[in-house]
This record gives C-alpha cells, sequence and structure tokens, in this order.
C-alpha cells in the first residue's frame, strides 16, 4: 500500500528493498522469496510492461517501431513505474506468507478479541485442503482399484474426474453434520472467549515496528497528496 | 443421574420412529452398557441420551431426557457440554480439525469452556496419561492411524472431566490393547463418579466393564438388568447380538458334556485371561 502511495519508481523500489527484501534476507528467505515473487508476479508483470510501453496513451518519444505498434519511452518509464508497485505487492504477499504460521497467526487474532469462530473458520480454511487433497488421493488409488482409467486422452481424463469429485465432495459434505455434533459437544459454541494455551511472542520492538509501519501509510499517503514527495524520481 | 422417561424420537423425514417409549436411568458411577444388532438405535439412543437430538440434528422428541434432574431441552448445548460428553465411531469427524498436535487436540473441549490454563494442562496431561498415549502429544492428529485418533478422541472427552459420558462404539476401529485401555480408563472414571453410557458391539468389553446392561431391538428396549445376567441371556442371540467369549466357552464345554466344575474352571480362566490382556 505504501508502494502505491509513494508513486514514482525509486520511492517504491526503496520500499521493497526495506520493507521486503531486508526482512526477507534477516529471516533466512530471500531465495524462496525471489523464486515465488517471480512465479507469482510474471504473467501480470509481462502484460503490463508489454501493454503500456506499445499502447502508453499519449507517448510520444518512439524507441521502436513493430509495424502499426510503437514502443514509447514514456510507457517504458510508465510500465516501470507499474513493476516496481507488482514486485512490491507480490512480495509483500509471498514474504508474509513464508513466514506466518497459519496456527500462529489464528492463535494471535484470537488473542486480540477476534471471535474463536472466526479463528477457527480461518484455522479450518488452511487445514481443510490438504486433508481433502489426501482424501482425493486415498479415493483416486480406490477408483482405480476398480478399473477406473484416468491416463490417456484429454477426454478419458475428464471422464475420470466426475468418479473422484462426486465421493471426495458427498464424503465431506456428509461428515459436516457429526463434525458440528461433536464440535457443540465440545462446548465450541459457548459465547465469550476461550482459554488459549500459548501465542506468539510479541516484543517491544517487534510492536514499535508494527506501529511505525501503520503510521508509515497514512503519513505518506499524506505527503503524496500534498506535493511533499515530488523530489523522487 | 441421567434418565430417559418415555422417550420416543423421530429422525426429520423419517416415517417411524428410531427410538420407541424408552426408559432409562443411568447412576452415578454406573456403567451402561448397549448392545443390539445394527440400526436397532444404538446411535440414535446414544444422541438423545446426549441432547444431541434433536437439538442439533432435528427430528421430534418425545417424552423427557433429564441430566442431573434438569431437563435437556431447556438447556443451552454449552451448558450440556461441561455436563455430559460424547464420543462417535468416526475418530476422523471427532477431532476439530484446527490443531496442529494431539495436546491441543486434547485440551480443546476444557479450553472452549474456558477451564483456567493450568487446570487445561493438567487435565490433558492427565487424560493423555490415562489412555497411555503421552508419547503422542507432539504429533499432528491428521496424521494418526484411526485407532489413535480414537484414543485421541476419548482422551479429548475425558479432559472434559464429565459427569456424564456417552460413548457410541468407542473401541470400533481399536485393537485389543486399545480396547484395554479405552476400558481401564473408563473405569477409572466411573470409579470417580461419572457415569458413563457405552453402546457396543464388543460384549466382551462389557462384561468386564458395564454393571447393567439393556438390550435394544428395533429401537425399543427389549430387556436389560445386570450385565453377567444379560450377558448370558439365551435371547441375546436372536436379537443379532454375540455373547461374551466366557458365555459361548461355557455352552460349548456344556454341549461337550464338560463336568460342572470343569466347565467353571474353564470359564474362570477364560476370564482371567481375557482381564489379564
Amino acid at each position: 500500500m505504501a508502494a502505491v502511495a509513494v508513486g514514482g519508481f525509486v520511492g517504491p523500489l526503496l520500499l521493497v528493498a526495506l520493507g521486503v527484501v531486508l526482512p526477507a534476507v534477516l529471516a533466512g528467505v530471500i531465495g524462496q522469496l525471489a523464486r515465488l515473487t517471480l512465479l507469482l508476479s510474471l504473467p501480470i508483470a509481462i502484460s503490463a510492461v508489454l501493454v503500456n510501453v506499445f499502447f502508453f496513451p499519449g507517448g510520444e518519444t518512439v524507441l521502436l517501431r513493430l509495424g502499426p505498434i510503437t514502443a514509447t519511452a514514456e510507457g517504458l518509464v510508465f510500465a516501470l513505474e507499474i513493476l516496481v508497485r507488482i514486485l512490491a505487492i507480490s512480495g509483500a504477499i509471498t514474504l508474509f506468507y513464508l513466514t506466518t504460521r497459519p496456527a500462529e497467526l489464528v492463535v494471535d487474532l484470537e488473542r486480540r478479541g477476534v471471535s474463536p469462530r472466526v479463528a477457527f473458520v480461518a484455522s479450518a480454511s488452511v487445514q481443510t485442503v490438504p486433508a481433502m487433497v489426501e482424501r482425493a488421493g486415498q479415493i483416486t488409488a480406490a477408483q482405480r482399484a476398480r478399473g477406473l482409467d484416468t491416463e490417456g486422452s484429454a477426454w478419458r481424463r475428464v471422464r475420470g474426474i466426475v468418479p473422484i469429485v462426486g465421493p471426495v465432495i458427498l464424503g465431506a459434505i456428509g461428515e459436516v453434520e457429526e463434525r458440528t455434533m461433536a464440535l457443540e459437544a465440545r462446548g465450541f459454541t459457548r459465547p465469550g472467549r476461550r482459554t488459549l494455551l500459548w501465542w506468539p511472542p510479541d516484543s517491544a520492538w517487534e510492536r514499535v515496528l508494527r506501529w511505525a509501519v501503520a503510521l508509515a501509510v497514512p503519513v505518506l499517503i499524506v505527503a503524496r497528496v500534498a506535493g511533499w514527495l515530488t523530489w523522487l524520481p | 443421574m441421567l434418565t430417559l422417561e418415555a422417550v420416543s424420537y423421530r429422525y426429520a423425514g423419517a416415517r417411524r420412529a428410531a427410538l420407541r417409549d424408552v426408559d432409562l436411568e443411568l447412576r452415578d458411577g454406573e456403567v451402561l452398557g448397549i448392545v443390539g444388532a445394527s440400526e436397532a438405535g444404538k446411535t440414535t439412543l446414544a444422541l438423545v441420551a446426549s441432547g444431541l437430538a434433536p437439538r442439533a440434528i432435528g427430528g421430534t422428541l418425545r417424552g423427557v431426557v433429564r441430566i442431573d434432574g434438569r431437563d435437556v431441552a431447556a438447556a443451552p448445548m454449552h451448558e450440556m457440554a461441561a455436563q455430559v460428553a460424547i464420543g462417535f465411531q468416526n475418530p476422523a469427524t471427532q477431532l476439530s480439525g484446527v490443531t496442529e498436535t494431539v495436546f491441543e487436540e486434547v485440551a480443546f473441549g476444557p479450553m472452549n469452556l474456558a477451564v483456567p490454563r493450568n487446570e487445561v494442562i493438567g487435565r490433558t496431561w492427565d487424560a493423555l496419561a490415562s489412555l497411555r498415549i503421552e508419547p503422542l502429544a507432539e504429533r499432528h492428529p491428521a496424521r494418526l492411524s484411526g485407532g489413535q485418533q480414537q484414543l485421541v478422541a476419548i482422551a479429548g472427552l475425558l479432559a472434559l472431566r464429565p459427569r456424564h459420558l456417552v460413548l457410541d462404539e468407542p473401541t470400533a476401529q481399536l485393537d485389543p490393547a486399545g480396547t484395554d485401555l479405552v476400558a481401564e480408563a473408563l473405569s477409572h472414571l466411573s470409579a470417580r463418579g461419572a457415569s458413563i453410557c457405552v453402546t457396543e458391539q464388543k460384549t466382551d468389553l462389557l462384561a468386564g466393564l458395564a454393571t447393567r446392561v439393556a438390550v435394544i431391538d428395533a429401537g425399543a428396549i427389549a430387556f436389560s438388568g445386570p450385565a453377567d445376567e444379560v450377558l448370558a441371556d439365551p435371547r441375546l442371540a436372536d436379537l443379532g447380538v454375540a455373547a461374551p467369549s466366557a458365555v459361548r466357552l461355557y455352552r460349548v464345554a456344556d454341549a461337550a458334556g464338560l463336568s460342572p466344575v470343569a466347565r467353571d474352571r474353564l470359564t474362570a480362566a477364560l476370564a482371567e485371561e481375557l482381564d489379564v490382556r
């Protein structure tokens, strides 16, 4: 958000270096971060660069002509600005994914007053995916053992999906009632806060840093609107 | 005390009642075994006795279910959770699905009831120890075998320290050693004054655990009484229930013409062997 607020090219780049690259280096995830960020942002980055370089409205400084289309310097500058913003957004999301355990996030949210039900839904969503994948694997193996053909032509593969997806979804739905009853019987519907066994450590400097980041965003927005950042290229 | 007074229950959309005029009384410290053929109504009885039916699954209930004198229908479910716990036979659906360790899974119930943190930890270790599954404490619940998950699910119920416990075929996925662990844990719980209602196909388990047994057939109680009398009743076979091993051995010995003394010694030796195992 700060990268979008600052505008230009150098400002967002500095923010990426400070807010994404430096923490990633400190957390020891810079390699994974670079790989995942590239994977995440490459498709949209390529299309954004092509569209802006060749179709930037009002571009006058011609860099290249390819038949009826023209690449302009103004378009290239704007494309780079877009690129660095995409990098900032996808880098920040990837850094969050790489450094935050879902369980810690959910417990911390609950500690800060978020309803246990909301925390449960968030946590269950994360944990349901591997369970569903495992179930799908078991059903696939069982259906194959009964002669289902899931290899070969595209049409055969499509036909093979139905006998797998059906039991996966129906099985999951069928378990919902019993799981709901088991949760009720274990006091899950009790109103009010529940006891937490642990929560992630939250040191003083982490709190200061968090507040600083949170305050920096509105400050940067005000600075941009007031024209105090025009010196940044 | 947990009582069912003239209770009939019909599932939503069903034509016939799944339970018919059931009268049961479960006193504190007592273990009541419920036996019956498949679809006789055992699971329905467990759901009704725990207050989950019709509250959680709909349907129509006639009669009254009381827990410690209080009509279950009038109590919120989360209040009931502190009084009566229920366990189902499928361990996968009993686990919360949101915990990353067995310890957290077992602690899930007391945490929901806002039991103080230190007490939650104490209860959790006690429950794990009672089923001798402390070594599983740091494992992920989803990566356990079916039998281990069942033990974890039962430990989660024990950690609630319920005054009343309803278990629907709790040992369905357990090997003999796991079954014995559950029997031992339930014996300790009942010795502390909890009343326990267990629906089971394994009459050997009930022979060593239950004080009374009720036989259910087509949704109605066919007969009930002290465990040793009911489990030796010849009518059990007609109702699709296999008698305990000791009873069957006694009958075989009788048919083979063994003397009464030899028969008694043989069945006593088998009962001892089952106990030791």
